[in-house]
């Protein structure tokens, strides 16, 4: 947004509810290229919702809807004309702040010494659209991770890393809330809700109400930024019968979780690290590592040096990794998790139990991800609700 | 890495000053040439490699022959015969670094099927004088009779992986290559999951990556031309694989590829015998 903009433009205050059409959805898509954001959005790739640029509303996945269990996930047809009847796909923001594969720097060998070359490119600026509630959670878990403080937070963290830090500063997130839940969702038992909560992050938050194969939305504001944005756009004044729509439509997703996670699980983590259920469950596990792969809070990365033959000339690369890579834990005389076993525990305690000790939160927001893109199914959930009825079993 | 190895503008004829051309052998066993040829479809890069290193040894490219010792011998194919189980210790004898590359030379190719069978049957329903034939009953990978210094997986081959093995080789440094399974491949490059979404049987989760990701980005399940990842757990990728409606034989059968002889793949193909 330029000043000129800002200047002439009044900001829409937090917590202001407008209502627009499909239209005003349309112009906001419209209204964020043109003030140069590249807009991430939902859009069906290869029989999954995905995210990726988009550049109209048409680009949604309208009408479609997911069913998703262990190790599955098809498309089905939802509410015809729907927008966002579909729920967390194999992707998340997180390969845009975070990106799968990252040049941090490169070296020249010159005479007698070596020329280092910072990245040129500049950090791009993301909008996305149809960030879900624990999507927007597991960024702030992300936050958290790469030293990430949002304006209103004062914790600026021990280290930050920089590559992630400008993405996430320059991008925008409009979030959207969940109309239903799916079998793998479990959002609500670690602490979340499939409706977005003020402080969370966002900077605009959309509600899809339908009323038959016609639909309207709600947009709440999250932020100055979001203010602003809104300002700029077409709406009406949201009507109560929507607000009320909206009531009921958070409280029926939330009804609709498939999926608990146990209580206490982090002491009961703790408790039972040579509990049986890890050869159990390594009898299942295949070490791909899917499941970190698609987690929106898992960010182990490899760093390698990639040299031209000469080796006069480097680049350094960050890579994604996963704590199921034997040589994610290889140190001096070799890996400490050799064994599928460990390798299992490490990530699992580590996301609902030691993630808490080291990042003071649930490193699990419960989008039920490393179930679904498992692909024999293997269900954090189940697992933990495993140790912890063989702990009641022995009191 | 492409756009590394092109960032000089003209290849260079000389190696870079100050090192010595390593002497390279490249060398074929039982197998089909196409890893060898990998070095030669690289093309771009091949006029940087060949500056870089002395090819002393590569009948596919070239008749000409320097003798031994080599600094690098490639090494393609499996050891079928007591002859070469011979030769590639004499290779071994001469050469500082072996380097194993392709499916036949790290697991015995797709020629180890006879390592499930009775191969004297085979000569005897192919040729028409068997006694003619002198070979092993096995198809063996070459690191079951001499010490390797380094395995390239896949069939064939990926050049990327060939050049940056050179590349390493070169600048004394450990190849950037990774043995984890091929989903971490597809996940990188945001391939969606063809057995999560279409039920697809796919080899990928046990599946060493390294081949650029070529199967499932086509609508087709991993089919392991790669061999093993580190951790493969066949037995329950096998498990899945009968959910989703495949029969015993078809899952023997996919697991018993160019990798049959994969220590691996093996074991679970044999759950299925």
């Amino acid at each position: 947004m330029t000043q000129s903009q800002k200047s002439v433009q009044q900001a829409l205050p937090e917590g202001t509810v407008v209502r627009v059409g499909p239209d005003g959805l349309e112009a906001l898509v419209a209204l964020l290229k043109q003030v140069g954001y590249t807009t991430i959005g939902p859009t069906v790739k290869d029989d999954a919702v995905v995210y990726q640029e988009i550049n109209t509303t048409k680009d949604f996945p309208i009408g479609w809807a997911d069913d998703q269990d262990g190790g599955t996930y098809r498309l089905v047809q939802g509410t015809k004309g729907a927008f966002f009847d579909y729920l967390v796909g194999p992707t998340s923001p997180k390969r845009y702040f975070f990106p799968p594969q990252n040049k941090l720097w490169g070296a020249s060998k010159e005479q007698g010494h070596f020329e280092v070359e910072k990245p040129a490119e500049e950090a791009p600026s993301y909008a996305f659209i149809g960030v879900r509630s624990c999507e927007l959670r597991a960024i702030i878990v992300q936050d958290r991770v790469f030293g990430f403080a949002r304006e209103d937070q004062h914790d600026k963290g021990i280290f930050s890393d920089p590559y992630y830090v400008e993405r996430r500063k320059k991008s925008l997130i409009i979030a959207v809330n969940c109309r239903r839940a799916g079998k793998t969702c479990f959002c609500v038992s670690m602490g979340g809700d499939p409706h977005v909560r003020h402080g969370e992050g966002f900077d605009l938050a959309l509600t899809e109400i339908m009323e038959g194969s016609q639909h309207h939305f709600l947009i709440e504001v999250g932020s100055e930024r979001g203010g602003l944005i809104l300002a700029l756009l077409p709406f009406e004044a949201a009507k109560d019968q929507d607000l009320v729509a909206r009531k009921t439509q958070a409280e029926k997703a939330r009804g609709q979780m498939g999926r608990t996670m146990v209580a206490d699980v982090n002491p009961l983590l703790k408790n039972n690290l040579t509990h049986s259920r890890w050869e159990d469950v390594a009898s299942r596990c295949l070490s791909c590592a899917n499941c970190t792969m698609v987690c929106p809070t898992c960010f182990c990365s490899n760093v390698e040096e990639r040299t031209d033959l000469t080796g006069d000339h480097t680049e350094r690369w960050r890579t994604w990794d996963s704590c199921f890579s034997i040589d994610y834990s290889y140190i001096h005389g070799g890996p400490i998790r050799k064994e599928t076993k460990s390798r299992y525990r490490q990530w699992m305690t580590h996301k609902l139990s030691s993630w808490w000790d080291q990042f003071g939160l649930s490193g699990c927001v419960g989008c039920g991800r490393c179930i679904t893109w498992c692909p024999v199914g293997i269900d954090i959930t189940q697992e933990a609700a495993a140790i912890k009825k063989s702990e009641e079993c022995q009191t | 890495m492409n756009a590394m190895l092109n960032k000089k503008a003209k290849p260079k004829t000389s190696a870079k000053p100050g090192r010595a051309k390593p002497k390279v052998a490249v060398w074929k066993f039982a197998s089909c040439d196409g890893c060898q040829l990998s070095l030669l479809s690289c093309e771009d890069e091949l006029l940087d490699v060949v500056g870089e290193i002395q090819i002393a040894y590569f009948l596919e490219a070239t008749s000409a022959k320097i003798e031994g010792p080599y600094d690098i011998s490639l090494v393609e194919g499996s050891i079928t015969t007591e002859h070469d189980a011979k030769r590639i210790r004499k290779i071994r004898e001469q050469s500082k670094a072996l380097i194993t590359i392709g499916a036949c030379a790290t697991s015995g190719g797709i020629q180890a099927l006879r390592n499930f069978a009775d191969v004297n049957a085979y000569t005897r329903a192919v040729y028409a004088r068997p006694d003619y034939i002198h070979t092993l009953k096995t198809s063996s990978p070459i690191q079951d009779h001499v010490p390797v210094d380094y395995e390239l997986r896949g069939c064939p081959i990926n050049k990327m992986q060939l050049l940056e093995v050179i590349n390493a080789t070169l600048n004394g440094r450990t190849p950037n290559i990774s043995h984890v399974s091929q989903c971490i491949e597809c996940k990188r490059r945001g391939t969606v999951c063809l057995m999560v979404v279409k039920g697809i049987p796919c080899l990928g989760p046990v599946t060493h990556a390294g081949c650029g990701n070529i199967c499932p980005t086509t609508d087709r399940g991993c089919f392991g031309c790669f061999g093993p990842s580190e951790a493969a757990n066949g037995a329950s990728l096998a498990r899945q694989l009968e959910r989703l409606g495949m029969s015993k034989r078809e899952i023997r059968d996919f697991f018993r590829s160019y990798n049959a002889n994969a220590v691996a793949f093996r074991e679970t193909s044999e759950i299925y015998d």
